[in-house]
């Protein structure tokens, strides 16, 4: 008994549709089945999960907060993911996007600097991503390491560099020797995009970069390079695509972006630097990428239903008693049941009785 | 090794009547062999002629559409490389497969079935090595390896299954000269113990040294079943690329003008294991001719068509010019807008891309321009481009604007050709135009190239085939080792002095180099 892949020539738009709400029902069905037999009710927790948090004002906006940074990050990542190469240390690039724009942010810090804190702040913000990005980059066009371990890798290096200013030369000394640093200027503070809000400009960001990219991959030939790097490396290079420049260029994007993110979210959200400033938003990217399809919508859409299981899991947790671990869970249930929906779509399974011999 | 030999008269294997169809393209027709216990039997062939189609079938990797195999007298069904080794057979690929990171014992013992326990594995391997003069240390690394050190443990492999029939796939091909002296002892011994081996090559200096029978093929069927000591390098290399000398061409002689592309004492190393260095490489075509370059696969055609498209760089610029603009150091795309246009060999994943669109696929050569303005694609001239190509070079599609790989291979060659051809090139390099294409298309195709050539063009085609060079190349060198012969008009060659060249025995002015 062995199953066989065979190519669908004739997978149909209307399919795809289908197959993905077929798979969101799937996981739902999959984590109700979880949760019974953990000795709770489906029902209400797909209440406090789902129902809740979207007819709750103060929730949305929470949702829009936790999907700001999931989105920029994935959004850089599709660059990378569509040319087939794998960028595993968003996380990485996320948080020394922060730190370099956190220095301008410490150093303007009590002085009366001006408007331009700010900006340069996140441009900052941009180069520490990129930079950080093109590390893994430079060295597999120029030794052929393996991007995955590098870029993997370097994700604990910045954490750890993190660490160690947040307790050593940046933490504030009026900070009752907790492990962080002075609370942000307002000069650079990035502000909520309504007066009483929460929502911060970073999801202007997140929107600019979503439009933009769907031009970018949709229309021009640097998106086709991407496309046809990933899906004929050979093809790429006959077409004169240097595969180097591919692969730095878009280690800088996706570097940049998750900087951006990170920067973003320290001065609009948190305020300050702390030894945490992600709750593994660069990882979750990642399935944000794939559940999106590499589609900057579809993406979009993605890290609002991640951001949703984010803010349903810390109300489980305080209304169910479930733990928060739950919802890392969910995510990859979510994930599996898309890719197999999506492996349906593109292919048909058939049972074969034994390998074909006699 | 040793076996019960069979009573006599009955070989070991006997193929009757067999025939693999792919589409229209017949691989092999009709193809019967036999082979003898104890035989060192040489299978000889052009690339294209069916040997690896034939050893496949053999090996129950692919499944013949007609005939029969029978195993010492008894008909069978080798249904996959699992059924042939139980019945007997061992294989050793022309590429190998093993793990860079794993020892050799490791690496024997994974291909195994699960009785063999490493220290078996190391015990045997000590014994074999012995026995076979067949050096290997059983815990270095396969990647601190020489080529030969790695076909050793793929021999070996096989040997310790006592396999009855040996099948070796052009063995030498990465071996020095001394380390293919050492392999021939040990087929030597391995034979004299009653093991019949399959030898696949196209060097005929091995084969006259290894066997007593050769069975050739030709463009998918037995020519000739003979003994090679016994007959002559020309009476071979006659039979390999057919006897009939080609049609001397009647139409009007072309009048070449300027020199459209220039190579001068081109050289490169090998770009790795399996590669071929180029040697001084000299080469000349004018607008308004075809030049054509034969040679059997892996002689460095590849390499120098990497070469000529600027897929690798040559260290000097002079070295290649083209239109007199020296660029053997310029990318593929600079070479285009001087002019040139290329199709490699390799359709799927080379010159498109399988799973995109006809109308992506033309950006691939995306210079023209006219698909893309300032970065953007301009979506609807693609779609225009495709269209005219499709209806121009009478490419057949499933549908409106088909994904690359529902095409068959002769449509989709027609498209690749068809894409450059349409942007009217001064310089078209072809890889193998018409490899694994059905005769109607490659005769469209042939036609459309000499007309790309009487319309001011020059077109270089590199080619396996011989009867494809005679029927339109205006001049024609032949590449063997890296190493490009004279460059003469068509007339002035024969066949036969073709295939010398192409065993690069011709030096010798047909005496054959003995071993």
């Amino acid at each position: 008994m062995r199953f066989e892949l065979t190519p669908r020539t004739n997978a149909s738009t209307m399919m795809r549709v289908f197959a993905s709400v077929a798979a969101f029902i799937t996981a739902f069905l999959i984590a109700g089945f979880v949760i019974w037999l953990m000795g709770r009710s489906p029902i209400a927790a797909f209440d406090v999960y789902v129902l809740q948090p979207l007819s709750d004002p103060w929730s949305l906006q929470e949702l829009l907060v936790k999907a700001t940074p999931m989105a920029l990050i994935a959004i850089g990542l599709a660059y990378c993911f569509r040319a087939n190469l794998w960028n595993i240390g968003a996380e990485g690039q996320y948080v020394i996007g922060a730190v370099l724009g956190s220095w301008l942010a410490l150093r303007t810090n009590g002085t009366d600097a001006g408007f331009w804190v700010l900006p340069l702040m996140l441009v900052l913000g941009i180069i520490g991503g990129a930079l950080w990005g093109l590390i893994p980059a430079f060295l597999k066009t120029r030794f052929g390491v393996n991007e995955i371990l590098t870029s993997l890798m370097l994700v604990y290096v910045a954490q750890l560099i993190l660490d160690y200013l947040v307790r050593g030369p940046w933490r504030d000394p009026k900070g009752f020797n907790f492990p962080q640093s002075v609370t942000f200027d307002p000069a650079a503070t990035l502000p909520p995009i309504l007066e009483s809000g929460r929502v911060h400009y970073g999801a202007v960001f997140a929107a600019i970069a979503v439009l933009v990219t769907a031009v970018v991959l949709g229309r021009t030939l640097f998106g086709y390079r991407l496309k046809l790097t990933g899906d004929a490396p050979r093809a790429a290079r006959f077409a004169g695509f240097s595969s180097k420049a591919t692969t730095l260029a878009v280690f800088a994007i996706s570097g940049g972006l998750a900087g951006l993110a990170g920067i973003s979210e320290v001065s609009g959200q948190i305020g300050q630097l702390q030894p945490s400033i992600s709750p593994g938003y660069g990882f979750t990217a990642i399935t944000v990428a794939f559940l999106g399809r590499l589609n900057p919508i579809g993406i979009l859409v993605a890290s609002l239903v991640v951001a949703l299981t984010f803010i349903g899991g810390e109300s489980a947790q305080i209304l169910l008693k479930l733990p928060l671990d739950l919802t890392q869970a969910f995510q990859g249930i979510l994930l599996m049941c898309v890719l197999a929906a999506d492996a349906m779509v593109s292919y048909r399974i058939r049972f074969a009785a034994r390998g074909g011999g006699k | 090794m040793k076996a019960d030999v069979p009573p006599s008269g009955t070989p070991l294997v006997e193929l009757k009547g067999i025939t693999k169809r792919y589409g229209d393209l017949l691989a092999n027709d009709g193809i019967d062999l036999s082979i003898e216990a104890g035989e060192i039997h040489a299978l000889l062939g052009e690339n294209g002629a069916g040997k690896s189609t034939l050893v496949k079938i053999l090996y129950g990797v692919i499944e013949p559409s007609a005939g029969e195999i029978r195993w010492e007298g008894h008909p069978v069904t080798i249904g996959s490389p699992v059924e042939a080794r139980a019945l007997g057979l061992g294989m050793v690929f022309q590429h190998f497969s093993l793990f860079d990171e794993l020892s050799v014992a490791e690496n024997i013992a994974v291909a195994l079935s699960h009785e063999w326990s490493l220290s078996t594995v190391r015990d045997k391997l000590a014994e074999i090595s012995q026995t076979y003069g067949l050096a290997l240390d059983a815990d270095r690394a396969v990647w601190t390896l020489s080529a030969g050190e790695r076909q050793r443990i793929e021999i070996v492999r096989c040997l310790l299954q006592n396999p009855r029939l040996l099948i070796l796939d052009e063995p030498t091909s990465v071996l020095t000269p001394q380390e293919a002296e050492h392999l021939f002892t040990t087929l030597d011994r391995l034979s004299a113990e009653g093991c019949s081996i399959l030898y696949i090559s196209h060097k005929l200096e091995e084969v006259r040294r290894l066997c007593r029978r050769a069975t050739i093929l030709r463009a998918g069927r037995v020519v000739a079943t003979i003994d090679p000591r016994a007959s002559s390098a020309r009476e071979i290399a006659a039979l390999m690329v057919g006897t009939a000398v080609g049609e001397i061409r009647t139409d009007a002689p072309h009048h070449p003008q300027g020199e459209t592309l220039r190579v001068s004492h081109l050289s490169m190393p090998p770009a790795g294991l399996h590669g071929q260095a180029l040697r001084d490489i000299n080469l000349v075509a004018r607008a308004g001719e075809v030049v054509g370059i034969a040679g059997v696969a892996g002689n460095g055609q590849s390499e120098l068509f990497a070469a000529l498209s600027g897929e690798r760089l040559a260290d000097r610029a002079e070295a290649i010019a083209i239109n007199g603009k020296p660029s053997g150091t310029m990318g593929i795309d600079a070479r285009r807008r001087l002019g040139a246009a290329f199709v490699p060999e390799e359709r799927l994943g080379h010159s498109a891309a399988p799973t995109h669109r006809l109308s992506e696929n033309t950006l691939i050569s995306h210079a023209s321009a006219e698909v893309s303005r300032s970065g953007f694609i301009l979506m609807n001239a693609a779609k225009r481009v495709a269209r005219s190509i499709v209806q121009s070079f009478d490419v057949r599609t499933p549908e409106g604007d088909p994904q690359a790989r529902k095409l068959s291979g002769g449509n989709l060659q027609k498209f690749v050709i068809g894409r450059e051809i349409i942007r009217r090139p001064k310089l078209l390099i072809v890889d193998q135009p018409t490899w694994g294409v059905d005769a109607g298309a490659a005769r469209l195709i042939r036609q459309a190239l000499v007309d790309l050539a009487r319309e001011g063009s020059a077109v270089v085609i590199v080619s396996q085939d011989l009867d494809e060079l005679f029927e339109v190349a205006d001049r024609m060198a032949v590449i063997h080792q890296g190493t490009l012969s004279s460059l003469r008009p068509i007339g002035e060659w024969t066949k036969e002095a073709v295939g010398l060249e192409m065993l690069g025995v011709a030096q010798g002015q047909g005496g054959v180099h003995a071993v």
